[in-house]
């Protein structure tokens, strides 16, 4: 009797310890609320219409920074993904048994770079490189909307470079994940059947489908949020623009670099108003992604367990 | 005969495509670790790991005061996420079939996602807004946020992998359940745990967004939590952004310390799994 009350106290007193990682989350989003609560008074929805982003008059609209971190991470996403799933592939499938966990090391290693480092570099020597190319870009092509403005080399096309280089690692190591959970026997069968290597690899990655479209979405949830390297190479300019050489902005990218210099409240309640969407759009994003994930994980984990197959270890 | 030469063909095209992806995205990693190295070998000297900062504009100098800033940071985070973490971990092992645990795991995943910058708004609001003063305090706190999560997934990913005949065996000879967890369990997974928490920590040293309105900034020596803190981050970010040409060599060697703090973390720890998982024979 009194080991099962002990007991019971060691489930409760460790329980009481995890409620706290669940009130963090909670705790953000009220706190984040609380602190956005003057904007949200003030502007309502016209906070995310409206164009204007002017400290000096008080007006703030921040669609200038939707636009940018959408477009900023999507193009991140066009550029990355054909990338990082060659990469999943060619470790999980292709390459020579010796080459797999230098290869997985060395692409973790891709997401173990700080932040700052990849701005840094940004700043001193992919914006120059970016400069170089849009300098030489005839005039012909010069007019389409993609290509327009001065060739400055800070602007959307050094920030998605550098945010897909950064969103890689991410989405190849789940994808990875993912199609080691799709049984041998399906890809077995397709050889069995005379299939070519990519007829092979084809059906097990439109098997894994669902499992990849979240790992995607887990790199479009790092892609959105990822702030320091974004805001050193993006020009921060509020103006919306489809051209790639445009200096443009980001939300993570505006609140890192006037949050400081917010000196009234409106300014700063706008600021974190602009945190609280960016926080409520990854939350949904990466729920999103873990479900998909989740799902395609969890009905293949019987049949996992029944090959046996080798549980390999990359570093946590 | 024409069909199976076009599918062996397309075949050999996707495997150079896998091929070529692989060099494609090790490409920035050489040139980053390049231009790293290579301009922070420059800039790095002995000044720069004991000196101050000079006055604005005045070459010379050192990052003393953000190194010692980095360090205090990240043991103020490791203060508050180590037990925070590895009992949620306990929790989510010990009791991973019921619906609180699958609560705690989503919330943990949920906050691992949540953009740092975002973290950082919530450390101001929790921290700097009560105290009415960017500090230490309120960088730690924004770190060990982001670092509970990490923490906690790993220990409980770790303790799954134990044996299920230890935890047995100790709760045969009558031990508590709290008893056969904190005794046996815990210190067979507890140096996989620590690997872990070596390679949160690196990661944690890397982060800047999250320090930029908490811990802020210093150019003075600090030892104390209440007052704003530097750190080699936001000193690299400050640096690189300037406009001088010594504070771009510094940010150069700033970011040079820190690529190599977590390169030495990165492999520390891929040997310590590599020996944990010969001794737990996993294939």
């Amino acid at each position: 009797m009194t080991e099962r009350s002990r007991d019971l106290t060691f489930r409760i007193g460790t329980g009481a310890v995890a409620l706290v990682v669940v009130l963090i989350v909670f705790a953000i989003g009220v706190e984040l609320t609380r602190q956005s609560l003057p904007s949200i008074q003030k502007f309502g929805f016209s906070f995310w219409r409206t164009e204007i982003w002017d400290p000096v008059a008080g007006e703030f609209g921040a669609l200038p920074f939707i636009w940018g971190t959408l477009y900023s991470s999507v193009l991140a996403l066009l550029i990355s993904t054909p990338i990082a799933l060659g990469i999943a592939v060619f470790i999980s499938e292709l390459c020579p048994a010796v080459l797999r966990q230098p290869l997985v090391f060395l692409t973790e290693l891709l997401a173990a770079i700080p932040s700052i480092v990849y701005g840094l570099w940004g700043i001193f020597v992919l914006v120059p490189a970016v400069r170089a190319i849009e300098t030489s870009m005839p005039d012909s092509l010069r007019q389409l909307p993609l290509f327009t403005g001065p060739p400055l080399g800070l602007g959307m096309l050094s920030a998605a470079l550098i945010l897909s280089v950064m969103v890689i690692p991410f989405t190849s190591s789940v994808s990875r994940e993912v199609l080691r959970s799709v049984p041998i026997a399906q890809r077995e069968g397709a050889y069995a059947l005379g299939a070519t290597r990519f007829e092979a690899i084809r059906a097990a990655l439109y098997y894994a489908r669902t499992g990849i479209i979240g790992a995607i979405m887990l790199g479009f949830g790092r892609a959105l949020g990822e702030t320091m390297a974004v805001t050193m190479v993006i020009g921060n300019n509020p103006r919306i623009s489809t051209s790639l050489f445009a200096p443009q902005y980001t939300m993570a990218a505006v609140i890192a670099n006037e949050f400081t210099e917010a000196a009234d409240q409106l300014y700063l309640a706008a600021l974190v108003e602009t945190g609280l969407v960016l926080f409520v759009i990854t939350l949904m994003v990466n729920s999103l992604s873990r479900l998909l994930i989740w799902s395609m994980t969890r009905s293949l984990a019987p049949l996992q367990e029944a090959a046996a197959a080798p549980a390999g270890g990359a570093a946590a | 005969m024409t069909r199976t030469r076009r599918r062996k063909l397309l075949s050999s095209l996707f495997v150079a495509f896998c091929g070529s992806a692989v060099v494609v995205a090790l490409t920035p990693l050489a040139f980053v670790l390049f231009f790293v190295v290579s301009q922070g070998a420059r800039a790095v000297n002995l000044e720069f790991f004991t000196h101050m900062p000079t006055p604005v504009g005045e070459a010379g100098g050192g990052m003393a005061n953000a190194i010692v800033g980095t360090l205090i940071l990240t043991s103020l985070a490791a203060m508050i996420a180590v037990p925070i973490g590895v009992i949620s971990g306990v929790y989510m092992s010990e009791y991973a079939g019921t619906r609180f645990a699958a609560l705690v795991r989503f919330a943990a995943d949920t906050l691992n996602g949540v953009p740092s910058i975002v973290i950082g708004l919530f450390a101001y609001a929790v921290v700097v807004v009560p105290f009415k003063q960017f500090s230490a305090l309120a960088g730690g706190f924004a770190l060990g946020t982001m670092m509970i999560p990490i923490i906690a997934r790993t220990t409980e990913e770790l303790l799954l992998l134990v044996p299920g005949s230890m935890r047995e065996g100790a709760l045969a000879l009558g031990a508590t359940r709290a008893r056969a967890v904190f005794s046996v369990v815990l210190p067979a997974a507890l140096p996989g745990i620590m690997t872990g928490i070596v390679l949160a920590l690196a990661r944690i040293a890397g982060e800047t967004a999250p320090l930029l309105f908490t811990a802020f900034n210093n150019r003075f020596f600090n030892i104390r939590l209440t007052q704003p803190l530097s750190s080699l981050t936001v000193q690299v970010f400050t640096y690189a952004t300037g406009p001088y040409e010594d504070w771009h060599r510094q940010a150069w060697a700033g970011a040079l310390v820190l690529v190599t703090i977590v390169f030495a973390c990165s492999l520390a720890a891929r040997f310590a799994t590599r020996r944990l998982e010969r001794m737990h024979g996993r294939a």
